[in-house]
């Protein structure tokens, strides 16, 4: 009885279509973006168990100024204990330097010991800090991370070239905070935020860029107006893809070039060379095969690059599909040319 | 049942007219695509360029195909499309049989073009799946590519934009396969280029 009644494929499709529009409204309610987890992470990081690190009790005695925003000390003359504002670059956040990477060291490591007595010595001031290269130069434990390398491609960068000594590796790195990311974060974007936060910190923030200009600061959105999909490109590309001088390796990019040069093609990377395989994407891809296996390894995580063909198997596949349908066409016709005569 | 008539008005003007725009766009859409697909600094036509046009074409292939969907929901050409379900395998295999074996034999077509039935069962399953299967997720999944922002950000684990990516470009290749097939089986007919014309001037010539 049910089959006799004739419908419209049209209206099967239109039923179907508000099925699929409320499944997917649904789903979509559902979805949470990585970016607010970076956010909330940082908000309300995790309580960190002091005890666990040898120094931190010797660090103690930094911390309990420096790892909050006021500090008490007592006036020797009037004896009144006063309280005062810690200045906000001088605040070290426990949580975060505990899980940095440089989080077993005693402050003394790198500082004066004559920090030790309060106040501290105004000559203290001109203490100069030390630079990656510093410690970690020609260190065979760190060789893998190259340290030698990040540097040479660092003085040949803009930022070297164009500020001189006033541009260190503090400028975008703080020892204190700092965390190896691009190869122990599994979640790609968190890691492009991370990354792009750097570059943000003073191309976002006119304060901490006119530390080393009196240029008004160039506003990035209108800039990067050219490109379609403006914020899809700034959540799911670091900005040394373009910026800098990428080779072929997860080494991040430290020469970063003069503006005139930054990558503009799209196809530079919507592209089967495309230069975003050179470095984190790559890595990304290839520790998911390795996961995954192939098929489900290029399809999983959030490496994308919309366009450009990125599975070979599939192009062979439907270049033998489209072969075997012309073939078919061919021989079809013949016949149909021969039976006719 | 041989000599019907030798005219029949079978394609009324905005049929004709929705035909041409959608065979046009489709050859567009399927230009651009495949240089989106297979781009390379130094292709002939510029990424950025390719991209624009493909996503023009497809605006406009959203407004043509609901042209067609609301045309065939309440004209009676809608009616062409419905497949009968009883006995339809054995007019399939009737159909098959003629364009594998019958037609080198010079035999006449099982199911001959009327008003009745404009398409043979064949033609029918193909453009049925065609324009209620694929042409609307090649459009669904297209705007997805076009607005990444509402796509699903995760589907099982997969990245939800590349699944819908590769799967609008299946689906693409699967369009493209089907019209080549289609113009070559547009050449059967009283003669080869009688079906091109039925398409221009609206009547279709019997055999």
């Amino acid at each position: 009885m049910f089959y006799k009644t004739n419908i419209r494929p049209a209206w099967v499709v239109l039923v179907l279509l508000m099925v699929f529009t409320l499944a997917f409204t649904l789903v979509k309610t559902s979805d949470s973006t990585p970016d607010e987890k970076v956010q909330t992470e940082q908000i309300t990081p995790s309580k960190i168990d002091l005890s666990k690190f040898k120094n931190a009790a010797e660090n103690e005695n930094c911390l309990k100024c420096h790892g909050q925003s006021k500090y008490s000390y007592e006036n020797a003359e009037s004896k009144n204990t006063v309280t005062k504002r810690m200045y906000a670059e001088l605040i070290l956040n426990r949580d975060i330097f505990y899980t940095s990477n440089h989080r077993e060291f005693k402050c003394t490591d790198c500082h004066s010991e004559d920090y030790g007595t309060f106040p501290h010595a105004g000559n203290l001031r001109m203490e100069a800090k030390a630079n990656c290269i510093d410690c970690h130069g020609g260190d065979e434990k760190y060789a893998k991370f190259k340290f030698e390398q990040i540097e040479s491609e660092f003085q040949a960068s803009v930022h070297s070239e164009t500020h001189s000594k006033d541009f260190t590796c503090w400028m975008c790195h703080n020892a204190h905070t700092y965390k190896i990311n691009a190869r122990t974060n599994e979640i790609l974007k968190e890691t492009i935020t991370y990354d792009n936060l750097i570059c943000l910190n003073c191309h976002g923030d006119i304060n901490n860029y006119q530390l080393l200009t009196d240029k008004k600061k160039p506003n990035i959105l209108q800039k990067h107006e050219w490109l379609p999909n403006q914020a899809s490109h700034f959540t799911n590309v670091r900005c040394i893809e373009c910026h800098a001088k990428n080779e072929d390796t997860l080494v991040v990019a430290h020469h970063i070039m003069p503006k005139k040069m930054a990558v503009r093609k799209c196809e530079s990377c919507h592209s089967k060379n495309s230069i975003l395989y050179a470095s984190l994407y790559k890595h990304q891809v290839s520790e998911n095969i390795q996961k995954e296996g192939l098929v489900r390894g290029l399809l999983m995580g959030d490496a994308t690059t919309i366009g450009p063909d990125k599975s070979n198997t599939l192009n062979i596949f439907s270049i033998i599909i489209f072969g075997l349908t012309i073939l078919a066409i061919i021989i079809h016709a013949a016949l149909r040319i021969k039976k006719s005569d | 049942m041989n000599h019907l008539s030798e005219r029949l008005y079978l394609y009324p003007v905005w049929i004709r007219i929705w035909h041409m725009t959608n065979a046009f766009l489709c050859l567009v859409l399927i230009l651009t695509g495949l240089s989106i697909q297979f781009s390379n600094p130094g292709t002939v036509v510029k990424f950025n360029a390719a991209v624009s046009v493909h996503n023009i074409a497809g605006i406009i292939l959203t407004i043509s195909y609901g042209v067609f969907f609301i045309g065939n929901l309440f004209t009676s050409n809608g009616t062409y499309y419905v497949i009968p379900v009883k006995g339809f395998i054995v007019r399939l295999q009737k159909q098959f049989i003629y364009y594998t074996i019958g037609i080198f034999k010079k035999e006449d077509a099982p199911f001959p073009v009327s008003t009745e039935t404009k398409f043979n069962p064949l033609q029918q399953v193909t453009y049925v799946v065609l324009m209620y299967g694929f042409i609307p997720f090649v459009i669904l999944s297209g705007w997805g590519l076009l607005y990444p922002e509402i796509t699903v950000k995760s589907f099982f684990g997969f990245s939800g934009l590349d699944l819908t990516d590769l799967l609008h470009i299946v689906a693409g290749f699967t369009v493209s396969i089907i019209m080549c097939v289609h113009v070559y089986f547009c050449t059967i007919g009283k003669n080869p280029t009688s079906n091109f014309k039925s398409m221009i001037n609206g009547y279709h010539e019997s055999h």
